[in-house]
């Protein structure tokens, strides 16, 4: 009878709706575990079954009822359909049935066991199991149900049947089986055990809450103390803080949001496993790689991304670190990502440290002026543009002022600084720089900008050969505007430029002494050698001047011209700036035609008449004042050619980039 | 406000493209596509002069009974679309350039995620988040 009786209560159990089937196998493996290797397969052992039945916590005459009406009695052991009647007349007789095997089959809630040794375990693992919706049960951790019973039925509501309530109560239940679908959050304290991955390690402490936030938010946060203090020793501390807090605290997001003082502590170490200097920023690429350890999707990496960096420079600072690793350990730990930052994850609120401006990956320099300027100047007023809009802080204030100096030594035109934003006080005079300087010296200053046009550069265009400041200096040295300005004069530079700078035509007149000049001039090529000229044409114009035809640099031909139609009141010696090179010479017995009709009227006025001398001198002065600014022109057209070369070679690299990135472009898309 | 908002990507593949849902959206998807001819023709024109700062925003590319598109392109060739309701006549051309700043900054800010690769499709809540407040708000 009794196995007949077995038997249609194994019958039976095939009504075991699912949960409690979960949890009846979940206390079969308990109960088998220790003890299965030594009995016959299916067998229970009598001692652990003994065990759970003392824990339902009923009278031991109850006890051995079941026992003997569930079948095991007679069988000697309990084989696993007597086990499930077992827990169905345990359940029952918790609930106030009789045992007999008629209450069975009525609709009996779990049967609770206390005291079980594993019993945060079970509170874990019997959440999950009780649950398909692991947010909305992982939520409702067990351990809430003691404490906050309002809140549980609050929870109860979330798509829980009644049996999964009562469910809670009696967490305790073995249920070693692994934790079902949910199990990623619950086997979390498990696995992190086992795999080091630090970014799981300080979830310990989260690992309790569950997504509450998902749920009304109201549940106490002591729901998950319990957990912490049981398992996790390590993080009691933070858990205590939690523990302090048992009343009906509406679980805002402060709590699972709030970095505790142990995981800045760690955040930071882990900072400075990547980035040694706690002021300098982390690139993008070297984050990707080290948050994508941490197991999470690659979107919700994104948006985590999204919602730590919050200026917006593809590199993350310490603060913006902390903040996205503290979202990376509570999304791990459950807790779904928010829409945005919550009030204590700003960044203000996390200690903001200030970006130092020499970061070593600025190793693209700011663009120079002399490559590509359409490129990346309008991305670079994208950004300014963005700044703009975004909240100025100082960071981004020196952002904005480096891609102010970027756009303004880029843009040919002064409108683009203009466009740009006006509240730049600071650099004023960097935009004066850069107009008339190479960029070298604000690039250490705007490593931040130079990381996003870094970023930028990579992502949106093909990577702009590195601006070879190198190659412009030492070409350009020679047509230092700034010097060359700044002079005033024509100085050095301007004395190696002569050879471009158009000498004017030596009258024909003073082609002799044109010829004397010249050696002077080579001799002294440094200063003035107008002024030379002029002295020495002054000297020797009283002789006799053979008028010959000659000029020097028939190709300087129109500032010649210019200077000789300008300066035919003058000496025409004020024309013989002759270059100091000595090729100017040769060009003299070319026999260059030479407008030298006017000059060889000798405007200077002889010396013995100083009212004419001091008129001369005037024009002298002017007209070394116009050659200097012929020179001037002379120069910046050369300098425009060069750079105009410059560009044309730049833009051919950045033609072959473009091909290649189109090449690769069909393999990253597909 | 916005009718349809796409980013097209340089090889002429939509990055994003999202329109208001009550209307066809197959036809905006047409609309677009046949937008890129014009963009091309538009960034063909403007003359490749060294030195010489090609212009961002393509202004209206072409009209329709039913609407206008806009056009802007990055100098990364990526392309944005805007497609307005012609009806939507208060719309100036400031404020479609600063709809398309606006969306080139969301971009650049996609771009900068380094959990983005370039030629997918963009999944940001942000840009998303930009694109709903330029579209028209239905009901």
């Amino acid at each position: 009878m009794d196995q007949e009786s077995a038997a249609a209560s194994a019958g039976s159990l095939i009504s075991l709706n699912e949960h409690e089937q979960r949890y009846y196998s979940g206390l079969h493996a308990l109960c088998q575990a220790a003890a299965a290797a030594a009995d016959a397969p299916g067998k229970l052992s009598s001692s652990k079954v003994a065990e759970l039945f003392k824990a339902s916590q009923l009278p031991p005459e109850c006890l051995h009822k079941v026992t003997e009406v569930c079948g095991a009695k007679h069988l000697g052991y309990f084989g696993t359909p007597q086990f499930y009647v077992a827990l169905k007349l345990l359940a029952a007789a918790q609930s106030g049935l009789p045992v007999r095997l008629e209450s069975i089959t009525a609709n009996l809630p779990l049967p609770r066991f206390a005291g079980l040794k594993n019993e945060p375990e079970m509170r874990y693992t019997v959440a999950p199991s009780s649950t398909d919706a692991p947010a909305a049960l992982c939520g409702l951790a067990p351990g809430s149900v003691p404490w906050t019973p309002a809140e549980r039925s609050t929870f109860r509501h979330q798509d829980i049947s009644a049996d999964k309530k009562e469910l809670w109560s009696p967490p305790h239940s073995p249920c070693s089986s692994p934790p079902r679908s949910p199990q990623t959050y619950c086997s979390y304290p498990y696995t992190k055990q086992r795999n080091g991955v630090d970014p799981q390690i300080t979830s310990e402490s989260l690992s309790c809450p569950r997504p509450i936030v998902q749920l009304e938010q109201h549940s106490s946060p002591s729901h998950y103390l319990s957990n912490p203090s049981v398992e996790h020793p390590a993080k009691l501390q933070t858990s205590s803080e939690r523990l302090g807090q048992q009343s009906t605290v509406d679980y805002s997001d402060d709590d699972p949001w709030r970095i505790t003082a142990e995981q800045l502590e760690y955040y930071t170490n882990q900072f400075k496993s990547l980035q040694p200097d706690l002021g300098a920023l982390i690139l993008g690429a070297v984050v990707k790689n080290f948050f994508t350890k941490s197991k999470l999707p690659i979107p919700e990496l994104s948006h985590i991304w999204e919602l730590s960096d919050v200026d917006r420079d593809g590199a993350l600072t310490f603060t913006e670190f902390c903040i996205a690793f503290h979202l990376i350990v509570a999304r791990k730990n459950g807790y779904p990502l928010p829409e945005s930052l919550p009030p204590t994850l700003q960044p203000g609120f996390v200690q903001q440290e200030e970006d130092v401006p020499d970061t070593p990956e600025s190793s693209e320099p700011l663009i120079v002026f002399e490559d590509a300027e359409p490129r990346p100047c309008p991305r670079e007023r994208s950004f300014a543009e963005r700044l703009q809009l975004s909240s100025g802080t100082s960071k981004q204030e020196q952002e904005e002022k480096s891609i102010e100096e970027d756009l303004g030594v880029k843009s040919s035109a002064q409108d683009k600084q203009t466009l740009q934003l006006g509240e730049f006080p600071e650099r004023p005079e960097l935009l004066h720089e850069l107009d008339s300087q190479m960029r070298t010296k604000t690039r250490p200053r705007s490593y931040s900008s130079t990381s996003i046009e870094d970023a930028m550069k990579k992502a949106e265009e093909p990577p702009t050969p590195p601006p070879r400041p190198q190659k412009t200096h030492s070409r350009a040295s020679s047509l230092d505007l700034n010097k060359l300005l700044q002079q005033g004069t024509p100085g050095v530079k301007s004395g190696w430029l002569l050879p471009p700078a158009l000498p004017p035509r030596p009258s024909t007149s003073q082609v002799p002494h044109f010829l004397n000049v010249s050696d002077k001039v080579s001799q002294n090529k440094v200063q003035q050698p107008n002024f030379a000229d002029f002295s020495h044409f002054r000297e020797e114009e009283e002789s006799t001047v053979k008028p010959e035809d000659q000029a020097p640099g028939s190709t300087f031909g129109p500032s010649t011209e210019d200077l000789n139609s300008s300066k035919q009141d003058t000496s025409g010696a004020s024309h013989n700036q002759v270059p100091p090179k000595p090729i100017r010479r040769k060009y003299h017995p070319e026999g260059q035609n030479l407008e030298t009709g006017p000059p060889p009227a000798m405007p200077l006025p002889p010396p013995a008449r100083p009212s004419q001398k001091l008129l001369s001198r005037q024009k002298r002065e002017i007209q070394m004042a116009i050659r200097k600014n012929r020179e001037t022109n002379a120069v910046l057209t050369r300098l425009n050619s060069e750079l105009q070369q410059q560009l044309k070679v730049v833009h051919k690299e950045r033609v072959t980039l473009e091909s290649q990135l189109e090449l690769l472009r069909p393999l990253a898309s597909t | 406000m916005a009718v349809c908002i796409a980013v097209i990507a340089k090889e002429n593949y939509p990055l994003y493209i999202r329109s208001v849902p009550t209307q066809n959206e197959l036809k905006f998807h047409y609309t677009v596509h046949t937008s890129l001819d014009v963009v091309e023709e538009k960034i063909s024109a403007v003359g490749k002069s060294i030195g010489d700062q090609r212009e961002l925003y393509l202004g209206l590319l072409y009209p329709t009974e039913d609407y206008k598109v806009y056009g802007y392109v990055t100098n990364s060739k990526v392309k944005f679309v805007i497609v307005v309701d012609s009806s939507n006549t208060s719309l100036r051309d400031n404020e479609i350039r600063s709809m398309f700043r606006k969306l080139h900054n969301s971009f650049t800010d996609v771009m900068c995620n380094p959990f983005y690769n370039p030629g997918d499709p963009i999944q940001s809540k942000a840009f998303n988040g930009i694109v709903s407040g330029m579209m028209v708000q239905t009901g």
